[in-house]
């Protein structure tokens, strides 16, 4: 995904001998402020999911390090309630052992619970950006659940922009028989609605990451293999594919060497546009419990925590899964804006 | 029109047939093992292989798929695994309450967007339409949950105007006591996108040549807008409404888990946690037929609207 990004500012490198179209587009890209703020924060995220997959930040955000649902820092720390105490015996301690039947075991016991050494940890009274109802780090954990939901969102965007693509680019070249038998998957799988056919995958695969790309995957590429097909058909039958042909290019040559560089930015746009899409899918997934596993920690699993927290007056971990995510969203759906604007010029000023 | 209709429901027929195929082979490919599923952790394995032989796993593929394409025209799905009330009796039961909810949020949500949109429009390129479309994304980018969770705390739980969450057998204590909220912020979080969209077919209806010559007439610029271009662009937002119509039985999922709502969505969500097949497949068909239909009934409703419309 990042070399996907990267590629759009680099390009100019790439092809010095004449300003292609990567090259204008890179250029009209940075005439877009906006477009290149919303850049900047979507790789200073990508730079935090790269540090968070390979353990520099967010490494121990299972550790409960503060008293459970310690408060921020900048709110300071929670007050403390006067708990009631009950009072304890006051007569003599009476001994019971000749009746109790546990009695002759409690040494035994006492002798085996010596050998499991116990570890007395100071809990932190307020965190940084407080604590969840266990006394593990918000931060930490919206840091990693930024990993989570970014990852499975990209990859999903990816696994969804490779079906679109290759079936589209059959159904667009070939035609035919080929071209008919996949516009009727293509109706099959919209006359389903979206999230009916996400349910129904849901229902059959196992819990998990993997589970989630794959389910979003599957049920979201239509969109892509339309505007791919339309493009394909398009492409087809200009001279250029005709002259291919002509000096002797393989089929799968002229599909992907030849017309799929032609058709690319509207394949990235595309997996751009997905990105966003699929990162709320897998919120929304992983909060109804149909998301990733319950020892791993996404937006939606915090946010699915925090429902429960606000109305004991704990907010922090709902704010830090929204400004999260409101952050890179934003930003995300700003960059594709000004990616689209700068790939399709046609388009600039629709919306 | 009428054999434009007959073609319309001929076509149907394959996708139809796809659709069943893909949810036969989905849950008989993927799914576990029906008979497990159903005979629990602790049965022995002489139960289950006399579920086995009761839902007719041990016969062929092809008598099993005849016998699933029986249940579909005989509206004869069995009982669900969960709850042993019978899949048609679900799906009736179910589908008022989601209409209760669906139906005012549509209404409200394409009532409300027009004159936002028309007013973006009105004020296209100022300042105003800027932090407006900025806003928007921001409001966008914010989960559908957060509003919810934020919504249902503040106004039910502590200003106390609504009830947190509940559902009645009667439409109208529905209607006015349970319904105003859950309808309310999915209008507040429609909104937006919904305005995005409408601004853009004002915008493009704003281009044309009519709407100069309306201006060069000296018309005023609200007239334009409101006698000339707002019915011209009617018809997109005619088109939009009829994309959205179909998602009505499925789309309001997460309002209806978060509320209590007894409606398909809600029972679709159930049938994903509880494994019950029977349920999810006899719902991912008939919701995939009625969205067809309800698509052909647009199609048809289109050209009574726009009779430059050609139906082929």
């Amino acid at each position: 995904m990042s070399a996907v990004l990267s590629s759009v500012p680099s390009t100019p490198g790439v092809a010095p001998h004449a300003a292609g179209v990567w090259a204008a587009a890179a250029k009209r890209f940075r005439s877009d402020h906006v477009g290149v703020a919303s850049l900047a924060i979507v790789v200073l995220f990508l730079l935090v999911v790269l540090a968070s997959a390979v353990g520099l930040v967010a490494k121990d955000w299972q550790v409960e390090r503060g008293v459970p649902d310690a408060p921020p820092t900048f709110v300071g720390p929670a007050k403390q309630t006067e708990s009631i105490a009950v009072a304890g015996p006051s007569g003599p301690n009476v001994d019971i052992s000749a009746v109790d039947p546990l009695a002759p075991r409690y040494k035994e016991w006492a002798e085996a619970a010596k050998k499991y050494e116990t570890k007395e940890s100071v809990k932190a009274q307020t965190l940084p950006f407080g604590a969840d109802r266990l006394g593990r780090d918000v931060l930490a954990k919206a840091t990693k659940g930024a990993q989570v939901s970014i990852l499975v969102g990209v990859s999903a965007a990816v696994l969804a922009t490779l079906i679109g693509t290759l079936l589209g680019a059959a159904a667009g070249f070939f035609g035919g028989k080929v071209g008919d038998f996949l516009e009727w998957v293509y109706n099959v799988f919209t006359a389903i609605p979206g999230i009916l056919l996400i349910f129904a995958f849901a229902a059959v695969f196992p819990r998990g990451v993997g589970s989630v790309v794959l389910i979003l995957g599957l049920a979201g590429w239509t969109g892509i293999y339309r505007l791919v097909r339309a493009e394909f058909i398009k492409h087809a039958v200009r001279d250029y594919v005709r002259s291919a042909e002509a000096i002797g290019a393989s089929t799968a040559s002229r599909m992907f060497r030849h017309i799929l560089p032609n058709v690319s930015h509207v394949v990235l746009v595309q997996l751009s546009i997905h990105v966003v899409g699929f990162i709320k899918s897998e919120v929304i997934l992983s909060y109804l419990g149909l998301g990733v596993g319950v020892d791993q920690v996404s937006w939606g699993t915090m946010l699915s925590e925090a429902q429960s927290e606000l109305i004991l007056g704990h907010w922090w971990q709902l704010a830090a899964a929204t400004i999260f995510m409101a952050v890179f969203v934003t930003a995300f759906s700003l960059m594709t804006d000004a990616l689209r604007d700068a790939l399709d010029p046609k388009l600039r000023g629709l919306e | 029109m009428a054999a434009y209709l007959i073609r319309r429901l001929w076509q149907m027929v394959p996708t139809l047939f796809g659709v069943i195929l893909l949810v036969f082979l989905l849950f008989k490919g993927f799914g576990g093992d029906p008979a497990e599923i159903l005979a629990g952790q602790n049965a022995t394995q002489a139960q289950v292989d006399a579920i086995r032989q009761q839902l007719g796993l041990n016969e062929s593929l092809w008598t099993q798929f005849g016998i699933f394409l029986k249940q579909i025209v005989t509206f004869d799905w069995g009982k669900s695994w969960a709850t042993n009330e019978a899949v048609s009796h679900l799906f009736a039961t179910r589908m008022p309450a989601t209409l209760t909810v669906m139906i005012p949020i549509l209404l409200l949500d394409t009532l409300l967007a027009i004159p936002f949109a028309m007013g973006v429009a009105y004020v296209r390129g100022s300042l105003t339409d800027r932090s407006i479309m900025i806003l928007t994304t921001v409001a966008l980018s914010i989960s559908f949950l957060v509003y919810v969770i934020v919504g249902q705390y503040v106004f039910a739980f502590q200003l106390g105007w609504f009830p947190v969450q509940g559902w009645s057998d009667s439409t109208w204590t529905n209607l006015w006591m349970y319904v105003p909220l859950p309808a309310m912020l999915s209008v507040m979080v429609g909104l937006a996108p919904q305005t995005r969209l409408y601004r853009t077919f004002f915008l493009d209806e704003i281009g044309h040549d009519y709407v100069r010559t309306a201006r060069a007439k000296g018309m005023t610029e609200r007239t334009v807008l409101l006698r000339h271009v707002l019915r011209n662009a009617m018809i997109p937002i005619l088109t939009n409404v009829a994309v959205a119509l179909p998602g009505i039985f499925t789309g309001s999922f997460l309002i209806e888990v978060f509320f209590s709502i007894p409606g398909l969505g809600r029972e679709l969500w159930l049938a994903v946690n509880r494994s019950d097949y029977p349920v999810l497949q006899a719902f991912a068909i008939y919701i995939a037929v009625i969205t067809m239909v309800v698509n052909l009934l647009t199609d048809v409703l289109y050209k009574l609207v726009d009779p430059r419309v050609v139906l082929k």
